[in-house]
Parts: structure tokens; C-alpha cells; sequence
């Protein structure tokens, strides 16, 4: 199992990863020994087997009551934000 | 005060009567950090002016009568932790200006039980590592060996409690990152079965597998200071809601009758012979207190490796999407559009070993692989987990090593991933099946320390921590320092 | 070649919960930016979601409201992907096996046929936040208030056969989210809000065509205009030998055209897998029957029981039953009066509908409430003014907040009943009018009505109708 240079360059679009000239023959070569070392999973038989999302069998989601138990600490929380302008995070343009 | 006592319950005592205040013993230790720093690089942050007012206060009420057991004992917490008004980095460039503005549950039930905050501590990249090599911060020093790596991902914690810097600290483990360090270190480790503490303000690498726990010298340390970072949290919904036991009320019992299995994968051609060697001598010391040891078999463990290489980097990927530069981290300087934002923001703000795992993630997830990896994945995690349950019909724990060696050399396992991700062998299946593990000291291998790793069922933390301690009554690795530091 | 529509609506309307679906944080819309947005909104780093069990019992409500299975085990998943008003670079939704499956609603068509359009799913998930373009010099602003909100998406299957039926299927929708208190449906708040899956293919195949998905349709005038538009452009298309592209498509309510979107033009690769963060949500027996017993009479059901207890056409009782405020208001007037229903029904549809329309008002807003108007019906019924005259009185209880009885009373509007009052204007006329007396009685039976317009004008217009045209006959044929 080999990954080549263009699976490298769309799995870093998906990711929102920008990687340099450098980087990609590295990634190429790692991600493709990974790849070849998990596909070692193929030896299991696993027909029937439930996927198992989980590891503590048998819990149900616990559901909250439906209360406000918030108050307005934006100014706290935007303290680590890059860039913030009239309370709104600023981003560059958005184009729909 | 010279030397300070080497454990939290010797601190304790102390401090209960009055031997020293927790003002002078957190000075001790804030110098013993200092002085260590240079040369382990185990602290990322060290919180000394709000330490001593913790402590002023421990002192203050001590003498107002409202101490507790662990009231003025000081300690120090991964970095992976969110500590309000304290930088918390995760140990990556990403995060290397956030100041969290809220309190992990850990960490907060751990202050509400009156301990000292020192810092925070050095780790691999958003725990992604077993080595400390990852981290921004850089890698951590082994103080057994400078020249070794300390383990990951919380080595930061395993090497200040080694160096006895710290008197504990927490951690967390996702493969092994509690066990692993704290086996090549020196000291006792444990992960509590998954749900057991909160995971609420400890950051996420993969939501299914990161269980909090800590790295203290001894088993009965740990066992004082399990209680108050454990419970249900209304703000974790993977936290589960049953009492916590006092885990000190139990040290000391008789295991005599108690089934300890050997698991047989757990020894196989990987393992290290002077390693091995130490392994067989402990569980000689159970039979000796009276416990029957048996074989059993786990014929899936081989495949948690590869298991866990496929869930973890798939839940990284999603769970480290939140980091993009827009309301907190690393941003890029003058993005030329919104993608540059997000791609150059991450690309800058993540390490290798991190992108790494994320690509993979992102990769076993996308259309037309997520079948063939991620539910194949899966299923065979619901094996492994099977295996477990199935050895739990036959013993009441398992024991193993924790690791096939000793401590590398820091630099020697950096250009092979795989090479790397195999020193978690022994500890991962712990995790993919939510059980709780420990790693207890049990002998030296070129005057390096090497772990004994102890396995039990859901929730036997307290039965764990007694097997644990009861080795440690007979034996006295766990009281052995490394010579630079003593 | 004659073509076919093919449409399927996913809804979504955002539930009526007082705080978000996974935090703490206020629902409330309008709030200064971000000071809405907790932690767990802002998707802080260690942050965890927590499920709010009301916007789980909603989402049942609307299950059993259309039929539809609930799931006893159902899963949260990530979808996964990079945009601004996401903050954690996924949204929490469902995936494969969502809280409500298979069910469907009725609409009414032109001809007055009934239509059942499946519902394939519901499904809980997260709103995103929103993106503010203006005044930023270059840049957007996000918002995250809105992030966490609480949505049931409600995905149709491709049933509908026009932008006709889709609006009529949306309208029913929101009538229904309405009902179970489940929704404001406030479109212009974005409340309640639809994407359109629109295809067209040959008439009488069976294949799907390509389809295009026309994104955030905020207005059943705008679903209406922005279908027609799309089937006229794929049409044009395929006539033209060319091809429709699957793509998602954005309506511009200015141009009255959609164009395709370039934020979304990349093929989305979701990554969709169970969300780690949450256990899976199981919902018993005992939830279900709960919230059965809590479930108020449906749309479709008051309709039938008007029709069938009111003797109203099936048309004036939709009408009626279009909200559970005017289903009741109808029915408080019905038990007022006690008697004629249909006459009720004229009165809610016809003038009260009229003034509440002028004066832009909801029922619950109305100047001349339930109990007010049944005083009024009553004195039409019990003939004490008459149909004609109790239009002028509604306007004046309209004004002035006053009782039809104290108006009947003040300007002396009460019908004139008694014969011998009758009798004499009648003979009054006749004797003013001989010429048309003679015309009437040699055959002119069309002057009849001269004779009641001359006498309703002599008595003010009370003379009682009825009691009017027995007596003026018998008088007028001597």
C-alpha cells in the first residue's frame, strides 16, 4: 500500500494542512508505511463483529435539563483571540 | 527544610504535624525545579508567585483547623490541563499564547482537595508521542540518563516525580502515555478506567481512548490523590456516574487468593530478556503473597497496535480541526484568503508528528477508506476488548511488562513512525478496551528503570492500587532516585 | 418532450429550546454578538458537548406527529469540514441512524386531491453561527450566537412534483412544528428555513435526473420562485443538448435567479463517524408514551373533527386549523354563540380575518377577542340586528373595544321586529309608490325587491329580514 504525491496533496486540502516542497516526500513515505502497517488489520476476520464506537459497553447519553446557566463573558473569552472587531471574530472575506 | 520527603504521604504527615508549613515546602520544591530545569526541561510553565499564595492559604487554613488530607501539597499538572488565567500550550506552538480561562475538572477537584499547583508540566505535542521529542517546548530529559528520552507523552511528569521535583503530578494516557513514561522513569503511574475522571478542560487528542490520571512515587501516593480527580462530571457525558471508593481504605489487604494472569502476548519475541528477567521476579513476589498466577491468552492484543494507529489519528484529526486560527491559537501573519487562514495557521502552528497523525486520520476516514479502516478498526477493537473480558472470567488482573525495553536514546527512534509507535505495544490494548492500568517500578536494566504493568477490569482501581502497594511493601524500587538528583 | 419535476426538501427548524442543544447558553435571538457563546459554542479547547433532553423530547413530539418510527438507540456523528461559523471543525449531527425515521404528511393539491409526501428522516444536530460581510473592510465577522442552537432536520423524500406542492409541503411542516410548540417558525429569524433538492428527468421515467441543491431558502415565496427558476434553467439545459451539474446552488432573491455556490464548489469529503464525545442516545418505552400523552390534537385531525362536528367544508377547515391559536379562537366563538358554526366560521374567516390582515396582527393580538365576537354572532342568530348591520357594529367594536350589545344599544341598532311596526312602513310605502304597487300586482314580479330596499330605508335598515318578506308579500298581493 503506497500513497502517492497527489493522495498526499488532497488528504492536506481535507485537512487544512500547508505543507512544504520539503515536507510532501516525507509525508508521502511515512503516511504509506502507516498505511501499510494498519492494513495488517485485514488479517482479522471480523464478519459479524459489531464496530465498537465505545469502550465502556451498555451506557446510554445522559440528557440535560433545558436551563440557561450561562452569562456573557465574551470579553474573557475573546482575550485569546488573533483578531476581534465590535465583538465579531474576523476572518478574511467569506465567499458564498 | 533540606531534602524534601520523598512522598506525598510523608509530605502529608508533615505537614499535618506541623514539621514544616506548605509555604517552606513549596519553596523547596519551586528550587528544586529551578535548579533541574536546564537540564531536564520537564516544566513548560512554573506557577511560583501563585504556588506560595496556594500555599499561604493551605497554611492559613490548617491552622484554621479546615485541613485536609492533602491540604499544602504541592504538585504540578501535564500541560494538557486547561488552567484558568495560566498558559496552557498542550506543548505545542498552536497553543503557545493560550491562557485558558476555565479550570479542568481534574484540576479543580485536585485544588477543592487543597493541593499546590507548581506548574505546568512538559509533554509531547497535544500528547501525541512516546518520547517527549514532539513537544514545541522540546524534549524532556530522562533523569536516570540525560541522554534518554523520558518517554511520552506525559514525560514531563513521569521525569519530575523521577527527579523528585514535584512530589506527583498528573497525566493522561491515550496508548500508554501515563505508564510508558512512568516505566522508563522510574515511578508508579496510573490510568483509571475510561470514564473514571473527567475529561472536561483536559484537551482532546482521541475522545474514546484519553482517560486523566497521574505519576507519583508510590502506589499508596497515587492512591491518596485518585480520589478527589475521580467521579461523574455533568459536563463530560462519557464520565460515569458511580461512587468513588476511598482508595487508601483498602491498601494493605490480603491478595492471598487473588488470580494474576500472565498474558501470554505480553511476552513474546519483542520483549527484551534482562526486561523479561525483572517481570518474572515480580510476579515470583505475588506468589509469594499468596496470589495463584496463571497463563491466559489475548490471541487479538498483536493487532492493537495497528487498531489504535487507525482510531486515534482519526479522532485526532477531528477533534484538532477546532484549531484554525480564528478565536484562540496560532494564526498566520496576513492570510491572502480564508484557506491561506486555515492552512497556513495549522501548517505553522502544528509539529510534524501532529500533521502526521492527522493526515492519517484524515485519510482512514475520507469516502472509499472509511470502511476498509476506521469500522474494520473498530471491529477489531471490539476483539481486543472481547479478549479482555474473556481473561477477566479467569483472573482478577493481569500483569506484564509495560514496555518490550528500557529508555532510548532522545533522538534514535525520530525518523522510523513505526518504530516508535511500537513502544506502546504492551500498553495500548489497555485503552481500545477502557481498562485501567497502572505501571509500577520493578527493577533496573543498564541502570535504567523498567516497569511492571498491572491490567485489571472496569473500575478495579482499588484492588489495582492494593496489588500495587503490596509490591511496593516488598520491594523498594519505587524508592530509588536517579543519583544526579538526590 | 414533456419533463418532470422531482423535488425533496430538507427542513430545518430550529427547536424551541430555552438553551442550546450540547451547552448552557441562551437560545434567545438578537443578542449582541458572541455574548451568547459559551466555551462549549466557541468549541474552546477540552471542551465536551451535554445533550439537552428537551430538544430530545421535541424531537419525538415531531416523530410521532408524522407517523414515524423513533429510534430506541440512535447515534450522534461528525460532519466534518473548514468553514468560519463552525467553530469546531465539525458539526454534531446524525448520520446513519437518526432519532426519527419514516414517516409522512398529507398535503391538499389544487384540485383537492390528497397527497402524502414521505418523510425519509429527522434528525437532531447544531446550527453553525453566522457570517456578517458588511462594513468589514475586506473582512467577515462571525458570529457565534446562533452556533448550538438546536435543529431537527426534516428531509422529505423526492415526492414532490412541483414548487407548488413544495410550499404546499413546507406550509404543512410549518403548521405542524408550530402546533407541537416545537418551533417559532419565524422565517424571517431564520427559525424555520429549507434547502431544495430539484431535478427534472422525461416524463415517465423512472431514473432520477441530475439534481442541484438550492441552499437556504429562507420564505415559501422564495422555495416557490427559486424552484421555478431552477427547473426552467435545467430544462433550458437539457433542450439545449447540455448538462446539469450536481452542484449546491445559492438563490438570489434580488435577480430572482440561483447561481452556484464557490465556497462550496470543491466535492465535500464529510468524514462523517460516531461523535466520541457522546454516548449513544437511547430513547424507551416510557419517553415515547410521555410524550404521546403530552401531544396536542394535530392539524389534520382538528380539521376532520371540524368538518365532521361543524359541518364546515374541508376547505374552511384547513383554513381554520392553519394554527392551534385560530383553531381555538374559532372554537371559543362555536361554544359563545352555542349554535350556527358555519356562520362562526364566516365570521373568523370573513371580517375578523380581514381587520386582523389590515392591521397586520396575529389572532392572539385581535381587538375584538373570541368571547366578544360570539356576543356578536349571537345577536345576528338571535335576530336581534341583522347580518348586514352587524358588519357596521364589528367595525365599531373593532375601534372601540366595546361589546356588540352596548353598540346595538348606544346607536340604536337593534332590529325592528314588531309586525304591526312593520306593517305600517310597509303601507306607508305603498301608498307612496302607486305606479310600482300597480306594475307589481298586474305581473312586475321583479319590483319586489324595490318594495324591501324602500321599507329597509324607511326603518333605518332593522326592519328583521325574515318577518320584512313574509309581511310584504302577504301586503303586496292585496
Amino acid at each position: 500500500m503506497s500513497l502517492s504525491r497527489a493522495d498526499i496533496e488532497n488528504i492536506a486540502r481535507l485537512a487544512r494542512l500547508k505543507l512544504t516542497e520539503a515536507e510532501i516526500p516525507v509525508y508521502v513515505d511515512s503516511l504509506s508505511k502507516i498505511v501499510a502497517f494498519v492494513s495488517e488489520l485485514n488479517r482479522a476476520p471480523t464478519v459479524g463483529i459489531e464496530p465498537m464506537a465505545h469502550p465502556l459497553p451498555g451506557l446510554a447519553q445522559r440528557l440535560r435539563t433545558d436551563e440557561v446557566a450561562e452569562t456573557d463573558r465574551r470579553e474573557v473569552y475573546q482575550r485569546n483571540a488573533p483578531t476581534v472587531e465590535a465583538g465579531l471574530y474576523l476572518v478574511p472575506k467569506v465567499i458564498e | 527544610m533540606s531534602a524534601p520527603a520523598p512522598t506525598v504521604a510523608a509530605l502529608a504527615q508533615g505537614l499535618a504535624t506541623g514539621k514544616f508549613s506548605s509555604v517552606e515546602l513549596t519553596r523547596a520544591y519551586l528550587k528544586r525545579i529551578a535548579a533541574a530545569q536546564p537540564s531536564l526541561n520537564s516544566f513548560i510553565t512554573v506557577t511560583g508567585e501563585s504556588a506560595l499564595k496556594t500555599a499561604a492559604e493551605a497554611d492559613a487554613a490548617r491552622a484554621a483547623g479546615r485541613a485536609g488530607r492533602l491540604t499544602g501539597v504541592p504538585i504540578a499538572h501535564k500541560d494538557i490541563f486547561c488552567t484558568e488565567g495560566v498558559l496552557t500550550t498542550c506543548g505545542s506552538k498552536m497553543l503557545g499564547n493560550f491562557v485558558s480561562p476555565y479550570d479542568a475538572t481534574v484540576v479543580s477537584g485536585l485544588r477543592a482537595a487543597g493541593t499546590v499547583m507548581l506548574g505546568k508540566l512538559n509533554m509531547d505535542e497535544f500528547a501525541m508521542g512516546s518520547s517527549n521529542e514532539t513537544s514545541y517546548f522540546g524534549p524532556v530529559h530522562n533523569p536516570w540518563d540525560l541522554q534518554m528520552v523520558p518517554g511520552g507523552s506525559s514525560g514531563g511528569s513521569a521525569a519530575s516525580v523521577a527527579a523528585r521535583i514535584v512530589p506527583a503530578a498528573t497525566a493522561t494516557d491515550t496508548g500508554g502515555s501515563i505508564r510508558q513514561p512512568a516505566a522508563l522513569c522510574g515511578v508508579t503511574g496510573i490510568k483509571p478506567t475510561y470514564g473514571r475522571c473527567s475529561r472536561y478542560g483536559m484537551i482532546a487528542f482521541a475522545s474514546s481512548l484519553d482517560q486523566a490520571g497521574l505519576i507519583a512515587v508510590s502506589a499508596e501516593d497515587a492512591a491518596l490523590l485518585l480520589g478527589p480527580m475521580s467521579g461523574f462530571d455533568p459536563f463530560d457525558s462519557t464520565s460515569v456516574d458511580s461512587p468513588v471508593p476511598d482508595y487508601t481504605a483498602t491498601l494493605g489487604d490480603s491478595i492471598e487468593g487473588l488470580t494474576i494472569g500472565l498474558v501470554r502476548e505480553f511476552f513474546d519475541e519483542g520483549l527484551d530478556a534482562n526486561s523479561e528477567q525483572h517481570i518474572r521476579n515480580a510476579i515470583a513476589v505475588y506468589e509469594k503473597l499468596g496470589a495463584t498466577v496463571r497463563e491466559v491468552s489475548c490471541p487479538n492484543l498483536p493487532l492493537s497496535v495497528p487498531t489504535y494507529y487507525v482510531v486515534a489519528p482519526a479522532e485526532c484529526s477531528s477533534n484538532l480541526a477546532r484549531f484554525d486560527g480564528v478565536r484562540f491559537g496560532h494564526r498566520c501573519n496576513s492570510p491572502k484568503n480564508l484557506l491561506d487562514l486555515y492552512c497556513s495557521s495549522r501548517g505553522e502552528g502544528f509539529g510534524d508528528e501532529v500533521k502526521r497523525r492527522i493526515m492519517t486520520g484524515t485519510y482512514v476516514l475520507s469516502a472509499g477508506y472509511y470502511d476498509a479502516y476506521y469500522l474494520k478498526a473498530q471491529r477489531v477493537r471490539q476483539l481486543i476488548s472481547a479478549d479482555f473480558a474473556h481473561a477477566f472470567k479467569e483472573c482478577d488482573l493481569l500483569v506484564g511488562p509495560t514496555t518490550p525495553a528500557p529508555a532510548f536514546r532522545i533522538g534514535a527512534k525520530c525518523d522510523d513512525p513505526i518504530t516508535m509507535y511500537l513502544n506502546d505495544i504492551y500498553t495500548i490494548g489497555a485503552n481500545l478496551a477502557g481498562l485501567p492500568g497502572m505501571s509500577v517500578p520493578c527493577g533496573f536494566v543498564d541502570g535504567l528503570p523498567i516497569g511492571l504493568q498491572i491490567v485489571g477490569p472496569h473500575f478495579s482501581e482499588a484492588c489495582m492500587l492494593n496489588v500495587a502497594h503490596r509490591y511496593q511493601q516488598e520491594t523498594d524500587w519505587h524508592l530509588k532516585t536517579p543519583p544526579a538528583f538526590a | 418532450m414533456e419533463w418532470e419535476t422531482v423535488i425533496g426538501l430538507e427542513i430545518h427548524a430550529q427547536l424551541a429550546t430555552r438553551s442550546k442543544i450540547f451547552s448552557g447558553s441562551d437560545t434567545a435571538y438578537g443578542a449582541e454578538p458572541n455574548s451568547q457563546a459559551n466555551l462549549v459554542d466557541l468549541g474552546y479547547p477540552g471542551v465536551l458537548p451535554v445533550l439537552n433532553g428537551e430538544a430530545v423530547r421535541m424531537a419525538v413530539r415531531f416523530g410521532l406527529a408524522i407517523g414515524a418510527r423513533i429510534a430506541p438507540h440512535s447515534v450522534f456523528a461528525r460532519k466534518n469540514y473548514f468553514y468560519p461559523d463552525l467553530p469546531k471543525g465539525y458539526q454534531i449531527s446524525q448520520y446513519e441512524l437518526p432519532v426519527v425515521a419514516r414517516g409522512f404528511l398529507d398535503i391538499v393539491l389544487d384540485d383537492g386531491t390528497r397527497k402524502r409526501i414521505g418523510i425519509t428522516r429527522a434528525h437532531l444536530e447544531e446550527d453553525a453561527g453566522k457570517s456578517l460581510h458588511e462594513g468589514m473592510l475586506g473582512m467577515s465577522g462571525i458570529d457565534l450566537n446562533r452556533a448550538g442552537t438546536p435543529l431537527i432536520e426534516i428531509v422529505s423524500e423526492p415526492d414532490l412534483r412541483s414548487a407548488k406542492e413544495a410550499v404546499a409541503y413546507m406550509k404543512k411542516v410549518h403548521t405542524l412544528v408550530r402546533y407541537l410548540d416545537i418551533c417559532d417558525g419565524n422565517m424571517q429569524e431564520g427559525s424555520f428555513r429549507c434547502d431544495a433538492n430539484v431535478s427534472v428527468r422525461c416524463k415517465g421515467s423512472e431514473k432520477f435526473g441530475t439534481r442541484a441543491e438550492i441552499k437556504n431558502l429562507n420564505s415559501f415565496r422564495f422555495v416557490e420562485k427559486a424552484i421555478n427558476y431552477e427547473v426552467e434553467r435545467q430544462i433550458k439545459l437539457l433542450e439545449s443538448g447540455r448538462r446539469v451539474v450536481q452542484e449546491t446552488r445559492l438563490y438570489d432573491s434580488d435577480k430572482g435567479e440561483t447561481r452556484s455556490m464557490r465556497s462550496k464548489e470543491e466535492a465535500n469529503d464529510y468524514r462523517y463517524f460516531p461523535d466520541p464525545d457522546l454516548l449513544p442516545l437511547v430513547i424507551d418505552e416510557s419517553l415515547i408514551a410521555k410524550v404521546k400523552e403530552s401531544l396536542p390534537e394535530l392539524p389534520d385531525e382538528k380539521a376532520a373533527r371540524f368538518v365532521r362536528n361543524y359541518d364546515l367544508s374541508e376547505y374552511d377547515a384547513g383554513v381554520l386549523t392553519a394554527s392551534r391559536e385560530i383553531g381555538a379562537f374559532y372554537e371559543d366563538v362555536v361554544r359563545g354563540v352555542g349554535r350556527d358554526p358555519k356562520l362562526c366560521a364566516n365570521w373568523v374567516m370573513g371580517d375578523l380575518a380581514a381587520f386582523l390582515n389590515k392591521d397586520n396582527l396575529e389572532i392572539g393580538e385581535s381587538k375584538v377577542n373570541a368571547d366578544a365576537l360570539a356576543g356578536l354572532v349571537t345577536r345576528i342568530v338571535d335576530a336581534t340586528i341583522s347580518g348586514k348591520i352587524a358588519k357596521d357594529v364589528f367595525e365599531a367594536m373593532w375601534a372601540s373595544g366595546e361589546s356588540a350589545d352596548a353598540i346595538i344599544e348606544e346607536k340604536g341598532l337593534r332590529q325592528i321586529t314588531d309586525t304591526g311596526a312593520i306593517e305600517k312602513a310597509i303601507e306607508e310605502v305603498m301608498a307612496k309608490n302607486p305606479g310600482q304597487l300597480a306594475d307589481y300586482r298586474s305581473g312586475k314580479g321583479k319590483l319586489f325587491g324595490f318594495f324591501v330596499g324602500q321599507v329597509m330605508r324607511a326603518t333605518g335598515s332593522k326592519a328583521n329580514p325574515a318577518q320584512l318578506n313574509d309581511l310584504l308579500r302577504k301586503k303586496l298581493s292585496g
